[in-house]
């Protein structure tokens, strides 16, 4: 392959891939562990639906639906859409600002590792007793040692695990954005994406470390008799709900801020047309990620903290409304006067923005805390958060796939079976989440397991249940089209949609250095200025020379791994006849990663230099098709 | 790659001005130090010898934690220096968002309705 040169083509395929630090195949494997966990936790969405299609229907146990609604939650937040975003922001935003890698390659791949381990982890429950089945909030005391089962053991460990590994990644991006942008590249001409993935990475760090506590603080609870949130020893169950929002309210930010930013890319692109307001999305992005701080008390409206706070997060929640709009005019006057395409991707994005402006609407509604004592926990909360999720999120993902697509594996997707994969998604997705506000509206209560013949609700959860189907009929087919393209699809040059932003400018396959020579960036959009201002290419701002490079390592897998170990010992101490001594399996865990951790810090490491003739070989070979 | 990249440089390579500033750099680090320590002493002292009177000990002690929060974040963490503005931009706005957080752990749990 000629876009790896020597150094890399000599370890087999395996120890590449697990030793891997480049930014470019840690969004690859990313994009395929989240994917594999987004159809397992769609799975588990099918069957709650068929569950739901009939009154009294025995398809599920009750016990099981919980576990069900619970892992679908927690895996496709933590384990699905995080990774799925990481692989973007990991194979794009180092293209977009004109660098060879992240700030800290091997702590990318520790980033990686640790939430893949933490999703096995939190996965492995499944053969241990049954899955959590608090929830994702995992509210206490339904999640203390008195009450939650084994289950919630692999919720806390897994997802304390995971949430390191995503903790360092925001950090690894933050520090990226702000160091290795390209001259010229000023942060005022950042990619709207690089923008949303910097918001978002300091939202990470901010929110993710509340959550490791509030986890924390959960594990002593159950596993060293602890008594934070158990009332009757002096506890308080309402600090879990406040150190969970405090997480959870930015977390949804820090899933769709990377979404807003895909479609403000996708959007530009396919109108031939520059972002309209770019400075007034910027600070929009940052006033939402401000804000997405002072309001996680609005899931709280019912506990009963007094009508003065409510007042005072119910009014801070509607002012979020305000930056979202101003995003959402901006994506419009965007499209107005363009010169518009309409393929997969640009159907995603675009009517991404109607399906978000309807969740924003029902967000707004729940926003208002008197009213919300009717939404409360009925189905109108889940229609409402699908909408966003799905509608905002997901449609950006898949818009997002189609887009970047051809960058990272060389080859479109079809887009006859991208089309009708977006309209059997939209339809779908519409019809299964519509009926469910009004469901919700007459009362169906949400994470019960069935309702009662009678009560008007047997129609519309048939509804429901259809659009699930029709929705994953499409999903299948974005896997068949997956493999299908692989097939058939044309190899397509560095540049396929006429793009505008800096990852365009490199040839595909992107070669591992990923940029010859460090651009010189001129303008917002640089290589749309170069094509109309220059000659089509970026001028460079370095001579040809030779390139620096990290070598690979098998630490972040081993330090994870450990983790893992150590995790599921903590887990076997609650455990009722464990084979070895949990602390047995904990001192090994914690030897493999503080043992993985002092030979990395040991042993001397500086990297390899691909040679200057190398690099203009590789230029040669990949330039004729860039 | 290069075989003497772990080996130390026989002479530093800054410029005297350099040196002068990082040497006074260390200076200011150390006296801020053994001031902290300092206080912390004091504020181990005044509760345990008895010096100031139990209703004023912790307005007291709380006063002097608050002395301390301020060196430690202008001194070790760099709020002071120039080119800075990175950090000090994050430290700020971690300061400004736990603000509600600790108030509203303190606060709002139900005991008392607000």
């Amino acid at each position: 392959m000629v876009r790896e040169a020597t150094n890399t083509l000599q370890k087999s395929v395996l120890w590449d891939w697990l030793t891997t630090v480049d930014h470019k195949k840690l969004a690859v494997l990313y994009l395929i562990s989240g994917t594999l966990f987004f159809l397992k936790a769609g799975l588990m969405a099918v069957f709650m639906r068929i569950q739901l299609m009939f009154p009294m229907n025995d398809f599920l146990s009750g016990q099981t639906f919980n576990e069900f609604i619970t892992m679908h939650g927690t895996i496709m937040l933590f384990l699905a859409a995080t990774p799925l975003l990481f692989a973007f922001m990991n194979y794009i935003v180092p293209l977009q600002i004109g660098a060879r890698d992240v700030a800290f390659p091997f702590v990318n791949a520790l980033g990686f590792w640790l939430f893949f381990f933490g999703g096995i982890l939190v996965s492995l429950s499944w053969f241990f007793g049954g899955a959590p089945d608090a929830g994702w909030t995992s509210y206490v005391p339904l999640a203390s040692r008195d009450y939650g089962g084994l289950g919630i053991d692999f919720y806390v460990l897994g997802l304390q695990v995971s949430g390191i590994g995503t903790l360092v990644s925001g950090i690894n991006f933050i520090v990226t954005i702000i160091n290795m942008r390209a001259p010229g590249m000023t942060m005022m001409r950042m990619p709207l994406f690089c923008w949303t993935t910097l918001v978002t990475s300091i939202l990470i760090v901010f929110a993710f470390t509340p959550l490791a506590a509030g986890l924390a603080l959960l594990m002593l609870d159950r596993m060293f008799d602890g008594m934070f949130f158990i009332p009757g020893e002096g506890g308080n169950v309402v600090i879990w709900q406040h150190i969970f929002w405090i997480f959870g309210h930015p977390e949804v930010y820090i899933l769709v801020l990377p979404a807003f930013g895909m479609i403000s890319e996708i959007i530009p692109t396919f109108s031939k047309k520059r972002l309209f307001g770019y400075t007034a999305m910027v600070f929009a992005t940052l006033i939402i990620g401000f804000l997405g701080f002072m309001v996680w008390m609005h899931h709280m409206f019912t506990v009963g903290i007094g009508p003065i706070a409510n007042s005072v997060f119910a009014i801070a929640t509607m002012i979020i409304g305000i930056p979202t709009g101003i995003k959402i005019f901006n994506w419009l006057f965007t499209m107005w006067g363009g010169k518009l395409t309409f393929n997969t991707a640009m159907l995603c994005a675009s009517s991404f923005v109607p399906t978000f402006v309807l969740g924003g609407v029902t967000g707004v509604m729940l926003a208002m805390a008197p009213v919300d004592h009717l939404y409360h926990d009925t189905y109108f909360v889940v229609a409402h958060f699908h909408y966003i999720i799905l509608g905002g999120i997901v449609l950006g993902l898949i818009g997002a796939t189609f887009y970047w697509y051809p960058k990272m594996f060389g080859h479109k997707l079809n887009e006859t079976l991208g089309k009708i994969m977006f309209w059997m998604f939209y339809v779908g997705f519409h019809l299964t989440f519509f009926v469910q506000h009004i469901l919700g509206l007459i009362g169906m209560p949400r994470r019960v397991y069935t309702y009662l013949e009678g009560q008007g609700m047997d129609t519309m959860n048939m509804i429901s249940t259809i659009g699930a189907f029709v929705m994953s009929a499409a999903i299948i087919l974005l896997v068949i089209n997956v493999v299908y393209s692989a097939m058939k699809s044309p190899r397509e040059g560095g540049d396929p949609w006429d793009g505008r932003t800096l990852e365009w400018a490199t040839p595909t396959p992107v070669p591992e250095y990923n940029f010859a020579q460090t651009p010189q960036v001129r303008s917002l959009d640089p290589l749309f200025y170069e094509k109309i201002h220059g000659d089509g290419t970026m001028k460079p701002a370095e001579p040809i020379g030779d390139i620096h490079m990290p070598n690979g390592s098998i630490y972040p897998f081993t330090i994870s791994l450990g983790l893992f170990f150590a995790g599921f010992g903590f887990i076997m101490l609650n455990m009722e006849n464990a084979i070895i001594s949990p602390w047995i399996v904990i001192a090994v865990g914690g030897i493999i990663t503080f043992g993985s951790m002092a030979l990395h810090s040991v042993k001397e490491d500086h990297g390899y230099h691909i040679s200057k003739e190398t690099v203009e070989q590789m230029e040669k070979e990949v330039g004729t098709n860039g | 790659m290069g075989e003497n990249l772990s080996q130390p440089f026989e002479k530093s390579s800054m410029t005297p001005e350099e040196i002068r500033k990082i040497n006074r750099e260390q200076r200011i680090q150390t006296i801020a130090f053994g001031f902290m320590i300092a206080i912390t002493l004091l504020a181990f002292i005044a509760v345990g010898a008895d010096v100031v009177p139990g209703s004023f000990a912790i307005p007291f002690i709380l006063g002097l934690a608050g002395i301390q929060l301020f060196l430690q974040l202008y001194y070790f963490m760099h709020l002071k220096d120039k080119d800075h503005g990175w950090p000090n931009t994050f430290i700020v706005s971690g300061i400004v968002l736990v603000i509600p957080t600790i108030v509203a752990l303190m606060l709002l749990i139900g005991v008392t309705k607000y």
